[in-house]
């Protein structure tokens, strides 16, 4: 799997492989492997699952630079296009949403579904959201101890949250939750094409449903004003709700889970955060661990529409490109210090939503509902600890987007 | 300072809101941002100039005196 970097050349010789294993023992930061790479340039070549090159891109400036260029495309139908696993041309032939299409079309269908979003109307929800935390919280304490935190809390409550968003019925979680995973799993073609099926189904026939029924929710919302006059096709509008409805879920889920952990194994961080009543605090510790764990770790996929050259390299038109936004976000001439987990240092600079038009849509509703868990979990329940050995924990590693499968809790 | 919002660029990402409420806010109908003090006082100019690095779409342009 991984290489030994004996290389030195980009695009000559043998390129190491891409993604590149963390280390066992070292399980927030991104691998060892990754920094050397990040050590010896901004970019350079990297060989893919399929054989295949691509140039990667470690470093902060570089990585921006890039992710602002028009030249620089997300279409995933592109040749060059580098993809994430086996299978994955294959599932966006059937169906793409506006994360892999470039503008035009990604601006025309991402403003169809930025209002529900904005500063303001996700500020609106936070007592709502400070609502739900309690009350899982409530029946996670009168229930066994230990438990499972990601299954009694950090995965129910961004899926609650969605669903009442969406109008999806939550009752449906434990089906969808589970396709979802499958949907970010690297090493199952079958099984994330199988689940691309059957999620499109389920939410192909909810959208035929508020078309008939609507309800007070945003997918009503779009089916009544967008599809029935026959602005949108409806298969855009069940595509539109899949990449909610996984965004929305799976990785604010690991931040809380994964959060949790890092601050449990950082005691002194945790009373500092515990102690705090100052709502900015509890908002930089968010930025800052949103920026150590970056999750997202397969790194953001592109494809060049032009020659660029950037950093004395030039990227040929056609040629692949992955923003490694993990190595960004740890990268020294950006961040001092990069890899010390600090909530007091001013991190709001970071890539962990990405960079470019294609920022994460939903970056404010995760930002709420991270700093109403962080400033109520460790109150509410002061005696939080960790029920397992930390090295033996189920961790994300063939998933696109990083976690824990499971985050064993005593108090 | 003079502040410049490119509007057709926004991607109403709301990263210049977060960092100068001030200056900036977003349509309701669509979250695209608005500018609300195209010469703000010198105690928001920090603010401002970090609203302007960290929009993802480049639609804030500065003007320094
Ligand atoms: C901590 C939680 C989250 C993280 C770390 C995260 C990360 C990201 C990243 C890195 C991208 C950029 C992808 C790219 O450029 O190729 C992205 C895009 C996106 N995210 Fe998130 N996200 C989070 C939560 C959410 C939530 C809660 C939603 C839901 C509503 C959401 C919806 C989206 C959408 C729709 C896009 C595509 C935007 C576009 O292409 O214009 N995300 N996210
Ligand atoms: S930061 Fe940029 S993209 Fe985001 S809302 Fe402001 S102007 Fe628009």
């Amino acid at each position: 799997m991984t290489d030994t970097l004996t290389d030195t050349a980009s695009g000559t010789g043998r390129e190491p492989g891409y993604p590149i294993d963390r280390s066992p023992h070292c399980p927030f930061s991104p691998p060892a492997g990754l920094r050397a790479l990040q050590s010896t340039a901004p970019l350079r070549k990297v060989r893919l699952w399929d054989g295949s090159g691509a140039w990667l891109v470690t470093r902060y400036a570089e990585l921006r630079t890039l992710a602002a260029d028009p030249r620089i495309s997300s279409d995933i139908l592109r040749p060059g296009y580098p993809h994430v696993s086996l299978g994955s041309l294959e599932r966006a032939r059937r169906q793409t949403s506006f994360i892999v299409m470039d503008d035009p079309a990604h601006a025309r269908l991402r403003r169809l579904v930025t209002a529900p979003f904005t500063v303001r109307r996700i500020q609106a929800l936070r007592p709502a959201v400070q609502e739900l935390v309690d009350e899982l919280i409530d029946t996670m304490l009168a229930g066994p101890c230990p438990t499972d935190l990601v299954r009694e809390f950090a995965l129910p409550l961004p899926s609650l949250v969605i669903c009442r968003l969406l109008g999806v019925p939550y009752a449906d979680h434990a089906f969808f939750q589970r396709h979802s995973a499958a949907l970010l799993n690297r090493d199952s073609a079958e099984r994330a094409t199988e689940a691309q099926r059957i999620l499109t189904d389920y939410l192909d026939g909810l959208v035929a449903e508020k078309l008939v029924r609507p309800t007070d929710d945003l997918l009503s919302v779009l089916a009544t004003e967008q599809v029935a006059p026959g602005l949108l096709e409806r298969r855009d509008l069940t595509a539109i709700a899949m990449l909610l409805l996984v965004a929305g879920h799976e990785t604010t889920a690991n931040m809380i889970a994964l959060g949790t952990l890092a601050l449990l194994r950082h005691p002194d961080q945790l009373d500092a955060l515990r102690a705090t009543d100052d709502p900015a605090r509890v908002a930089g510790a968010v930025e800052e661990l949103l920026r150590h764990l970056t999750i997202v770790q397969t790194g953001l996929r592109r494809v060049a529409l032009a020659d660029i050259e950037i950093a004395g390299q030039v990227i040929r038109a056609g040629e692949a490109v992955i923003l490694a936004i993990d190595a960004a976000n740890h990268d020294a001439t950006a961040f001092t210090e990069p890899d010390r987990l600090d909530l007091g240092r001013d991190a709001r600079r970071h890539v962990a939503f990405g960079y470019g038009v294609h920022q994460c849509l939903g970056q404010q509703l995760a930002r709420m509902e991270l700093q109403v868990v962080y400033s109520t979990l460790y109150r509410r329940i002061p005696t939080l600890r960790l029920a397992a050995d930390p090295a033996g924990l189920p961790y994300k590693h063939d998933s696109i987007v990083y976690g824990v499968h499971e985050l064993p809790v005593a108090w | 300072m003079r502040v410049t919002l490119h509007q057709d660029k926004c991607v109403a990402s709301g990263q210049c809101v977060l960092a100068a409420q001030e200056v900036f806010d977003q349509r309701d109908e669509d979250g695209v941002a608005v500018l609300l003090d195209d010469s703000p006082p010198a105690g928001a100019h920090d603010d401002v100039r970090h609203a302007a690095a960290v929009c993802p779409a480049l639609a804030i342009t500065l003007a320094e005196s």
